[in-house]
């Protein structure tokens, strides 16, 4: 097709670039981008969050906070057109339909029990470059009465990629990125949603954990952010390693104290480095310590919940602030590219 | 004491792993059975035991077939012994397709008891696949009403479950006609319906069915069954049947996979294990995971199937329909050579790149498309499933190790077959060699590594050496030896991509040669000095074993001739760590492997020297002095060594053996002077024994200074007989011999 041709031209000129010599294989070249073995970079830029937010309306992402979303990592889909969305809608529930009665003809096209929506979310983007978020709902119809059945959602999952210019850039124009992928609902539609889109758009699913480190990230980040009511308490969970029984630590701290905090300790404005990150935890462990004579930093960071969103390294999220949501989602976009390179 | 043919007779620059490439009768898709691996699965201690097995089901067999009427089961003892071995196998591997003729024969005779049918019938799991021929036959003892209604409808929801696994259906659609003459049996009725779904096509739906069905309908009211048939017929018929049928069913027919369903998964698991490569091809399509695990792993390589993702294509095409010369042809269609030579302009890559690594045809496609897509696709497939599968990075994976190697082994298989690596792979490797611990999928880890790309050098020694090394000098022998041989094809296929991409480009791109072949040469020197140094102290390690000296020095005859097989201006002597050892080996193999590389390390400088001085076109590299002056100290040690007998007198090099007359002399060995030629050195006085026999069968003196003059050079003659030949070609390039009678003048030649 006449549309390849400048994928691949792109794709030739990546390696060519290449600083010494040709390489022995095709693909792209390794350790391309930064955050190279998923290392957290040395500092990050905080997310300009409530202001990329003003011509987008709240309520139409409000559908999405206070919701425990599970974290996936999804390569480039191949062949994913917008134009398309429809078909796809009508394809998966398709696919659907059959996985859930194996071995029955089906009939593409009828009414079935699942209805599949697959739509497209402008709001959630950081920069230009970023394709325009795709959410897929499942809801069921009742089957009582076809005709005035209330429909009820029973899974909702969406595709996002929030400044993710780090792999868009990089890839050629057959392919579209959209790393992150959050899940709602029954794992056994997880799945069968997952093997779609794998089958069909050539692309990997991988459950995306959240390391300790980047919790603390979270931690320091969010603690920073404004947010106009009483918030709820800041709380973060440890758990003891090496324990018969589990053990797990809960460390509850008045948002106000924990942004004082973070203020003595971030330098630049609208900049965080590690160094900050470290030395915000190690005065709260320090402070725990004082108190209970236990050192937290021998434990592991499991969950970190502000007023922002709370997230679980098993990598389970729940946002709770909408005009912070892109923020969030720029930095698990983050954490799935370098997941996916 | 022969040694190994191959290094005499220069290689091919183009090491084909003829082992790994795909045999060209082989390539019909149904004879794609790795040859080596069914010769391995034969000779496995658990394959012997199934042979055992197999004897014992054939015996059974053969009983079932002449078994006479009425054998009670209780008071017999051998139809118990052979009812018993069916069950086993049947559970546990499944039945050959030749046992189902035999076991249904008499299973729907009414022949034995119901019991005994019963537990046939619940045995009859197939291994692979199942004969249309036997169940047709079992069809006519259907209609014979030989057996027991009970009997029949546990065949019949046999014949549902295993509907997919009959090889053909031809004569089965023949059939239609009888099975529909079931459906007035009240009893049969619902299963004869979901077999009829199962086999309808447009061509069974006749009018005088549908009335049939009506009636049946009329007669036993709403049955879903019934209406499941019904909504078929009118889905290929709608003008024929009118009738309105209700919306939806929530399920049609009762789940009839019964007492099968954990046997023919047990035996799929099965078959899978052993071959997970071939799995998906097993009936054609991917069949559903059987281990319950995430969903969204896979490391069972997808099946081919056609890209339907083509939904503007689609509609293009419909309307342009006269015009369909650019359809492409369907990957599942594709198995023969021939046809992906003929289709070759309007063939499209699967939906799931990944299958691609069980397919050579599409393999043979790939290598020649310049898509990038298609690499970056498997790029992000391949990279996700190592790092998701991977045993040793990801908790509890380790029960999955067998299937981890087995698509490793896949992984390696399609790098040799396509002779490029993966960048998927490389990474993989950075990312999980520092946790590795050596021994995990080793040989499939070590053989993956020879694939490495060539890149610049900063990456290399932090990603790959450092953690090789590590694991080097704290593992086993053979672990060395292993790590060597990888590190040997690794330099092969650089140097073989390089002679290639010098072919291809030295048309085009000739400016930017320079700085690429700089970059080559560097990447190389340092990969050659990486095995230098852990050679050096792996023999210090292991006090200089042959086994470990054989794989170093094999290292070296690659080393040796890059210049010249290569066309890789760059030569790098063995450090003295290396030398030396191989020089006072007690083994003459290693002596006699040190003759060869020594002798091509002279022919490639000679042959740079000529290059340079002709001057025929400017030379962008020249060989460092150093390199002449450190082979010259070598060669001087080794002409003192094993000609001369003035190793210790006249090595200069730093390292090496010169030694004073003085210190020599406190070690009390008589005539320490001739200690070292071909005669005393200790490689070599085992054949100087078995020759002074030869020569003097009288003395028993063993008289080594009769070996002079004349019978020095049928020494060397008797020598080279016993196949030293690298010995030969040393001495017949490196020693100049000035007379030939006199083997104290000769000297060596310096280059």
């Amino acid at each position: 097709a006449p549309g390849l041709v400048p994928a691949m031209e792109s794709a030739d000129g990546a390696v060519r670039t290449l600083p010494s010599i040709g390489r022995l294989s095709r693909g792209p070249t390794f350790g391309r981008a930064h955050g190279r073995f998923g290392l957290s970079p040395s500092g990050r830029l905080l997310p300009p969050a409530p202001r990329s937010q003003e011509n987008a309306d709240p309520q139409r992402t409000a559908f999405l906070l206070r919701k425990q979303w599970t974290l996936y990592s999804v390569t480039p889909l191949y062949r994913f057109s917008d134009a398309h969305l429809r078909d796809y809608a009508r394809l998966l529930s398709a696919f659907i339909a059959a996985e859930k009665q194996k071995g029955l003809a089906v009939e593409v096209g009828v009414e079935l029990d699942i209805k599949v929506s697959v739509s497209s979310l402008p709001d959630l983007k950081g920069s230009d470059q970023d394709q325009a978020a795709i959410l897929v709902q499942l809801s069921s119809r009742s089957a009582a009465s076809s005709k005035n059945s209330e429909e009820k959602l029973i899974w909702s999952g969406w595709f996002c990629c929030v400044s993710g210019d780090d792999l868009s850039e990089n890839v050629p124009e057959d392919f579209t990125c959209l790393p992150l992928f959050l899940a709602n609902g029954g794992e056994s539609y997880t799945s069968i949603v997952g093997s779609w889109f794998q089958k069909t758009f050539d692309c990997c699913f991988r459950r995306l954990a959240i390391s300790p480190l980047n919790l603390t990230w979270m931690a320091a980040m969010w603690t920073g952010c404004k947010v106009d009511k009483t918030a709820s308490a800041m709380e973060l969970v440890f758990s003891v390693p090496c324990l018969p029984q589990p053990l797990n630590i809960s460390y509850a701290i008045h948002p106000e104290d924990a942004k004082a905090l973070w203020d003595t300790v971030q330098k630049t404005p609208g900049e965080i480095t590690q160094e900050e990150v470290d030395v915000f935890m190690d005065c709260l462990y320090s402070h725990f310590h004082r108190h209970f004579k236990i050192h937290l930093s021998a434990t592991k960071l499991v969950k970190v919940s502000t007023a922002i969103a709370s997230a679980h390294c098993d990598g389970i999220i729940k946002f709770l602030q909408s005009q912070y949501l892109t923020g969030v989602l720029m930095l698990l976009t983050e954490l799935a590219i370098s997941q996916i390179q | 004491m022969q040694r190994r043919q191959s290094s005499k007779t220069p290689k091919q620059p183009l090491q084909i792993h003829h082992k790994n490439q795909t045999d060209l009768s082989a390539w019909r898709k149904g004879g794609r059975i790795d040859p080596e691996k069914s010769v391995q699965n034969h000779q496995s201690p658990t394959n012997q035991k199934s042979d055992s097995k197999q004897d014992s089901l054939e015996q059974a067999l053969s009983y079932f077939e002449k078994v006479q009427d009425h054998v009670s089961l209780k008071k017999n003892n051998v139809l118990q012994k052979h009812l018993i071995t069916v069950e086993s196998i049947a559970l546990q591997r499944g039945l050959p397709p030749e046992g189902f003729d035999v076991l249904l024969n008499v299973a729907l005779s009414g022949k034995l008891a119901d019991t005994v049918n019963t537990r046939l019938l619940k045995s009859l799991v197939p291994a692979s696949v199942i004969p249309e021929t036997s169940v047709v036959s079992s069809v006519s003892w259907l209609c014979v009403s030989k057996c027991s209604g009970n009997i029949q409808l546990l065949f019949l929801r046999w014949l549902i479950t295993m509907f997919d696994f009959i090889d053909h259906k031809e004569q089965l659609h023949a059939l239609y006609g009888f099975f529909f003459s079931f459906l007035q049996d009240e009893k049969m009725c619902p299963y004869v319906c979901h077999l009829l779904y199962l086999l309808t096509r447009k061509e069974s739906v006749k009018p005088f069915r549908i009335r049939r069905l009506l009636d049946l309908q009329a007669k036993m009211g709403m049955q879903s069954h019934l209406q499941a048939l019904l909504s078929l017929y009118k889905l290929f018929c709608p003008e024929l049947v009118t009738i309105t049928l209700p919306g939806k069913m929530k399920t049609y027919f009762k789940n009839s996979e019964g007492p099968w369903k954990a046997a023919i998964n047990a035996v799929r698991r099965r078959n899978q294990e052993n071959s997970p490569v071939l799995q998906p091809l097993f009936l054609g399509t991917a069949q559903p995971q059987s281990r319950k695990r995430k969903w969204n792993t896979q490391l069972i390589i997808p099946a081919s199937s056609t890209n339907k993702n083509n939904l503007e294509e689609d509609r293009e095409k419909n309307r342009v329909d006269l015009y369909s010369m650019n359809e492409s042809f369907p990957v599942e269609q594709l198995q023969t050579f021939s046809q992906l030579l003929q289709n070759i302009h309007h063939l499209e890559f699967p939906s799931q790149m990944g299958s691609v690594l069980t397919n050579p045809l599409l393999l043979h496609y790939m290598n020649c498309t310049k898509d990038e897509s298609i690499y970056l696709r498997l790029y992000y497939w391949m990279g996700q499933t190592l790092q998701e599968e991977c045993t040793w990075c990801v908790a509890d994976n380790n029960q999955y190790e067998e299937e981890f190697k087995d698509f490793l082994e896949t992984v390696y298989k399609t790098e040799c077959f396509l002779q490029e690596g993966f960048s998927s792979c490389e990474e993989f490797l950075y990312k999980s060699l520092p946790l590795w611990d050596g021994f995990c999928c080793r040989s499939q880890i070590l053989r993956l590594v020879s694939w490495i790309p060539l890149s610049s050098f900063s990456e290399m020694k932090s990603h790959l050496y450092d953690p090789l090394a590590q694991l080097f000098f704290t593992s086993s022998l053979y672990f060395k030896c292993s790590v060597l041989e990888s590190l040997k094809e690794l330099l092969q296929n650089w140097l073989n991509w390089h002679v290639i991409h010098l072919d291809s480009e030295s048309d085009s791109q000739v400016h930017s040669l320079n700085t690429t072949l700089s970059g080559l040469v560097n990447v190389v020197a340092e990969l050659i000095h990486f095995v230098g140094w852990i050679s050096t102290v792996a023999l210090r390690l292991e006090n200089n074993p042959t086994f470990l000296l054989y794989f170093i020095l094999d290292f070296y005859e690659t080393v040796c001739d890059m210049y010249l097989r290569y066309n890789l201006p760059l030569l790098i002597m063995p450090p003295a760590g290396v030398f030396y050892p191989a020089l006072l080996s007690m083994d003459s193999v290693s002596l006699n492997q040190l003759c060869y590389i020594m002798y091509r390390y002279r022919t490639n400088l000679v042959a740079a020297k000529e290059n340079e001085l002709s001057k025929t076109k400017i030379l962008q590299f020249k060989f460092s002095s150093q390199t002449y002056q450190e082979y010259n100290q070598y060669i001087i040690a080794m002409v003192g060594c094993l000609w001369t007998s003035s190793a210790f007198q006249k090595d200069i090099h730093p390292q090496g053996l010169r030694m004073d007359d003085e210190l020599l002399k406190k070690t009390t060995v008589q005539e320490f002077k001739t200690s070292f030629n071909i005669v005393y050195h200790p490689a070599m006085m085992g054949y100087a024994v078995l020759f002074l026999q030869q020569a003097w069968p009288d003395d028993t003196t063993f008289n080594f200074s009769l070996i002079k003059g004349k019978k020095w050079n049928w020494y060397l003659e008797y020598l080279y007989a016993q196949g030293l030949k690298g010995l030969k070609v040393f001495i017949e390039s490196s020693i100049n011999r000035v007379s030939q009678a006199s083997h104290s003048k000769a000297g060596n030649v310096q280059v």
